[in-house]
Parts: C-alpha cells; sequence; structure tokens
C-alpha cells in the first residue's frame, strides 16, 4: 500500500493549517503555499504515472479494510483529475501573488483547502465521504468566492451559497435512501448490491440515483441548475474564478463515476438510469451556454458561460457517443478546463488594462498593451472556440467522430457545430468591442498587466498547445481512461474483491 | 412510530421548501436549517427504526440497531451547523453591505400597488 495516494489531501489540508499561523505575513504565506503546490503536481504527476501502469490502487484509511472502512481509490481518471487540478491551482495561485491575496489574511490557507476538498473528492471511494469533501470544497469556495468584499460580490455569494446548502441537503437524502437499501457507502460496493438488488428496491434506488444526477448537475452547473453559476463566477476574483473552472469538472466528475460503476451495468436496477436524461440536458445546457455567451455584459461573464458550455460538450460526447465518446469528453474536459482557467485570468488583465471600464463589453477607452492583449485573447478565442489546429479543435473533431453513427448524430451535430459559431460570434463581438471601438484616450486608472500577470496565462495555453503537439499519446491515455471507466468490474474487485466473501450481510437487513 | 415520524419529515421538510422559496434572507436560512433537520431525521430513519436494541455486538441481543446512520447525522449535524452560522453572518453581512434583505440584494420593483407591506416578503 503506498502511502503516495493520500498525499494530495494531507498536503493541503496541513499547509492550509499551517498557513493559518502566518495570518498577516505575507511573504512566508507565499512561499509556503507556491512550494506547497509544487510538490502537489510533483506528487500528481507521479499519481498519475502510477495509474497509468493500468492497476487500480486503493488506500485503506486507518487500514481499515473496504467495505468496513474509507477507501481512497486512484484509477486513471482520479489521476488525471488530480493532475488537473494541480496544475491549475498553480497557475492560479502564482497569479494571486500578484495582489489578490493581500487582500485579505487568509487566500492562502482557503486556497489550500479548496485543492483538499478538490483532490479529496477525485480521489475518495466512498459516497459519505464523497458528500463531506464536496462540504470542505464548497465551504472553501463560499469564503474565495466572498474573498475581497464588494456588494456584487456579496449577493452572488448569497445565491450560491443557497442553492449549494440545498444541493447537499439531497445528496444527505440520496445517500441515506441508497444506504438503506444497500446497506453500505463503499461506491464499489454500491454498484455490486445495486445490480444484485431485489426488484422490489429498484424504485427507491433509481430514486436516489436520480436524485444524485441533480445533485451532481448543481455542481456541474447543467440546465435548468446552471442559473447560479454566471454571476457568481463573474463576481469572483481572477485566480479564484480559474479555479473554479475546476470546480464544476467536480460534478462532472461524480456523474462519470456514478454513472459508469452503479448504474453502468445490464440487469436489475442497475440498468443505464441516467442516459435518457443526460442527453437531451446537456444539449439544452450547450445551446443556453452559447445564447448566454452571446448575451453576456461583461467578459467575466462571457466566459463563466464559456464553462457551462464545455460542461455541456463534455455531457453530450459522454450521453450519445458510447466509449469513444467518454474517450472524447475526457480530452475535451482537459482542453476545456486549462483554457477557460486561462481566459479567466487574461480577463481580469484586460480588465485592468481598461482602466474604470473594466470588463463591460461596450465601447471604452483604448486599452494598455493592446497588441498583447489582443493576441492573447485572439489565441484563446481561437483555442476554447475550436478552430483549426487548436486542441479545441481536435476534442470537437473527436467528439464528433465518436457520435457519428449514434441515433442522435443530427442533434449532436448540429448543436455542437452550431453552437461552435455563435461561441465564435460572441467571442468576435467582445474582441472588437474591447479592442477596435475604442476612444483616443487611456484611462486614468488602467494599468499595464506585469510579466509575472503574463507567466500563468502563457502557461495554461501553453498547456493547450501541448495537448496538440502530444495529441496522439493524449488520446491513447482518454482511450484507456474511457476503457477503464466502462469496465468497472477491475474497479469494483479492486476495491472490494478481497474482502467481499468474508463480509457478512449488512446488519440493517437482517437488524429488520 | 413508522406514520409518525414520515409525516413530521414530510411536514418539516415542506416548511423547509416553502421558507426556502421566500424572498427575504432570514427565512431563507430559516428554511435550510429546517430541511437541516429533516435530513438529519430521515438519514437516522434509514438505519431502520429500532427501540431498545443495542448497536453493538452482545451475546444475548437478538436484533440490533444499525449505528452508522448515527455517525452520519453527527457528521451531518456538524456540517450543518458550520454552513448554517457561515449563512447567518454572510445574510447579515448582505443586509449591512446592501441595506436590504432580500435575497437580490435590492428591493424587488414593486410590479402593481395592490401589493401591501406585509405581503412584501414573498419572493418575485
Amino acid at each position: 500500500m503506498s502511502h503516495f495516494l493520500v498525499l494530495p489531501i494531507i498536503l493541503p489540508a496541513l499547509t492550509g493549517a499551517l498557513l493559518l499561523f502566518f495570518g498577516g505575513r505575507l511573504a512566508i504565506t507565499r512561499v509556503i503555499s507556491f512550494m506547497s503546490c509544487l510538490v502537489l503536481l510533483a506528487i500528481s504527476v507521479h499519481l498519475l504515472s502510477e495509474a497509468n501502469l493500468g492497476a487500480i490502487q486503493t488506500y485503506a484509511l486507518g487500514n481499515w479494510s473496504a467495505p468496513f472502512g474509507i477507501v481512497l481509490v486512484l484509477d486513471r481518471l482520479s489521476g488525471m483529475l488530480v493532475l488537473l487540478t494541480s496544475v491549475v491551482a498553480v497557475a492560479a495561485l502564482y497569479y494571486s501573488m500578484q495582489g489578490w491575496d493581500a487582500r485579505g489574511k487568509y487566500f492562502h490557507a482557503l486556497f489550500q483547502f479548496q485543492l483538499m476538498g478538490i483532490n479529496g473528492a477525485f480521489l475518495t471511494g466512498d459516497l459519505f465521504n464523497l458528500f463531506v469533501f464536496f462540504e470542505v470544497l464548497l465551504i472553501a469556495s463560499y469564503c474565495l468566492l466572498m474573498y475581497g468584499f464588494g456588494e456584487q460580490r456579496l449577493k452572488a455569494s448569497v445565491h450560491y451559497v443557497a442553492i449549494n446548502l440545498t444541493g447537499s441537503a439531497i445528496f444527505l437524502i440520496a445517500v441515506s435512501l441508497l444506504y438503506s437499501v444497500t446497506g453500505t457507502l463503499n461506491m464499489a460496493h454500491i454498484a455490486e448490491r445495486v445490480a444484485t438488488s431485489s426488484p422490489d428496491d429498484i424504485a427507491l434506488i433509481r430514486s436516489a440515483g436520480l436524485m444524485l444526477l441533480g445533485v451532481f448537475g448543481v455542481k456541474a452547473a447543467l440546465f435548468p441548475l446552471y442559473f447560479w453559476l454566471p454571476t457568481a463566477y463573474a463576481s469572483a476574483s481572477a485566480p479564484v474564478a480559474a479555479l473554479f473552472a475546476i470546480m464544476t469538472k467536480v460534478g462532472v466528475y461524480a456523474i462519470f463515476r456514478f454513472t459508469t460503476l452503479v448504474f453502468g451495468g445490464a440487469i436489475g436496477a442497475s440498468v443505464d438510469l441516467t442516459s435518457p436524461w443526460l442527453l437531451p440536458v446537456a444539449l439544452i445546457t450547450l445551446l443556453l451556454a452559447a445564447l448566454g455567451a452571446m448575451a453576456a455584459k461583461r467578459l467575466l461573464e462571457l466566459i463563466a458561460y464559456l464553462t457551462i458550455a464545455s460542461v455541456g460538450t463534455i455531457l453530450i460526447a459522454f450521453a450519445a457517443g458510447g466509449t469513444e465518446g467518454l474517450s472524447a469528453a475526457l480530452f475535451y474536459m482537459i482542453h476545456s478546463t486549462l483554457i477557460v482557467a486561462g481566459l479567466f485570468l487574461l480577463a481580469e488583465m484586460i480588465s485592468q488594462a481598461r482602466g474604470d471600464a473594466q470588463d463591460t463589453l461596450h465601447a471604452g477607452p483604448t486599452i494598455l498593451q493592446p497588441v498583447m492583449l489582443g493576441i492573447a485573447f485572439m489565441a484563446g478565442a481561437v483555442i476554447v472556440g475550436g478552430l483549426p489546429l487548436s486542441s479545441g479543435f481536435l476534442a470537437k473533431l473527436m467528439i464528433l467522430q465518436s457520435t457519428a453513427e449514434s441515433a442522435n448524430m443530427p442533434w449532436v451535430w448540429g448543436m455542437v457545430l452550431g453552437t461552435s459559431l455563435i461561441t465564435m460570434i460572441a467571442l468576435s463581438r467582445a474582441g472588437s468591442m474591447l479592442f477596435w471601438k475604442t476612444s483616443y484616450e487611456v484611462s486614468a486608472s488602467a494599468k499595464a498587466p506585469v510579466t509575472t500577470q503574463w507567466l500563468p496565462v502563457i502557461f495554461l495555453f501553453g498547456c493547450s498547445l501541448l495537448m496538440v503537439i502530444y495529441a496522439a499519446p493524449l488520446k491513447q491515455f482518454t482511450n484507456a481512461t474511457a476503457e477503464q471507466l466502462k469496465n468497472p468490474e477491475q474497479y469494483i474487485f479492486s476495491v472490494v474483491g478481497q474482502t467481499l466473501d468474508r463480509a457478512p450481510r449488512a446488519l440493517p437487513k437482517e437488524a429488520k | 412510530m413508522e406514520f409518525l415520524l414520515a409525516s413530521a419529515l414530510g411536514i418539516v421538510t415542506a416548511c423547509g421548501v416553502y421558507l426556502i422559496l421566500r424572498g427575504r434572507t432570514f427565512s431563507v436560512v430559516l428554511g435550510l436549517s429546517l430541511l437541516g433537520y429533516a435530513v438529519n431525521l430521515f438519514i437516522f430513519a434509514m438505519g431502520r427504526l429500532t427501540s431498545g436494541h443495542p448497536p453493538v455486538i452482545v451475546d444475548q441481543a437478538t436484533s440490533y440497531a444499525d449505528p452508522l446512520p448515527q455517525a452520519l447525522v453527527l457528521t451531518a449535524i456538524v456540517i450543518g451547523f458550520g454552513m448554517t452560522g457561515f449563512i447567518v453572518e454572510l445574510a447579515l453581512r448582505t443586509r449591512n453591505d446592501t441595506k436590504s434583505d432580500h435575497v437580490d440584494g435590492q428591493e424587488p420593483e414593486q410590479s402593481s400597488g395592490s401589493i401591501s407591506a406585509s405581503q412584501d416578503g414573498k419572493a418575485t
């Protein structure tokens, strides 16, 4: 049992706790927090390379074996997402050190707790533990969202907190409903029990499953549960919004995990639960997100809608394309997280270089550094819109290919291609407003972005370029990941296989 | 006992949902708390309703109470308590900064003159 597996949770937790002691001393907190992030990055690279060997690793917390204790599980998907989180985290944290973190005492501590929650949610193999990590990442995100205060942030926070608390309540109902039927909270064990459950319990299990889909839909910002996202993300500070780009992916991850593991079977209650819902909902999400991007009054709001659009696209590929579609969805997920995070950072630089006009999309003063910012914005728009030679193009091509044979092909192709066009129009409109339709004066409060602000943006955009150069090995990896997800037997065996024979029937059944 | 618990849960949940849907932060906070209580009781009930049975293995016992939901409820209570504390503080802060306790941070526009002050709390 390698202890590396628990480090992505322990390390940010300890760092965050340590940082509380250094509240006011910015220089020290910056060094500790950033070093910890770099170590986290190294650990996640190591974990991914181990996960990529094909075996599924488990880590029994406190050495209580699987169905009794809580286990952490590392497969290709969780390894990939932990790495993606730390890449985005390094960039966002570096950007925050250019001034954002100085506005309050505990930015870095909160940032680390947020990382702990996200990594925990990706790694845990226990349903109730997943709820706990959701709460950890949520409470850190509440604080980070309000970070710096301001009326706009407070208003957005009230909505965000209220909807997430309601979501948590429904999550708990679904978890306990599943527990009452299956008598276990371990996800692999649940999967097994669900597949062999008695016909009487099918209705209960499936309603619990759909409730879970709803809860994960809130986190992932699916239609009709996405209305909290644009205001929340648009009012967050740039590094926080960049980190939030990965948060919607936690919801997507949970949908992937649950749909493939528990409801991916062929018999009884486990039979394909979500697919009648997922595709139409994802299609509507994508369409509304693209229209929202078109109607956005601020650049940050536009990018927030692009976040929703990415979730829609990912789930379309997942719902319509089978194993190949899942692989394409994973590729798109990496691409969209990196580029949206980069765009959030870039948007703040643009807003700062315009001065008083900030990021509002109407004619304003001349922007500082117009050439650099303009080129960067265009590069970002090309990548996120999916024009040729960008990672977005490859990802969308894979999605189209994977759904070519499916019965829903006209819907999927029409929607993906149509919304790409709408997104491109929205981005061109934003670009021409920001860079061309300007007066001749420079706003007095405008500040040119400094080189250190550019680095994380270039880093994130560069990652997207790397995705194009190394597209073939990356696609092989996502293929293998999708393969692993679609065959949950390996997961179930790795988690509960060794102990299951000896496990007694769960108590509640006999205690009835 | 089942009927009593189930109807109590239903009523508390219904009240919670109604309050959450209202337009003032105070009622939303109350609604979220009520929903939290209902959920905690629900988790507890999902371990089956038993009375007088031991939760851990003893020789004479014929039947057991399920100890796990009790542990879960404990966790859920702790988290719920923290979250309630947070949202109360958030609501107060919003009330202070925006001079309004409406969830949107501003008073809704009066669409028709017939809305009296007492009905002001309705969500728009």
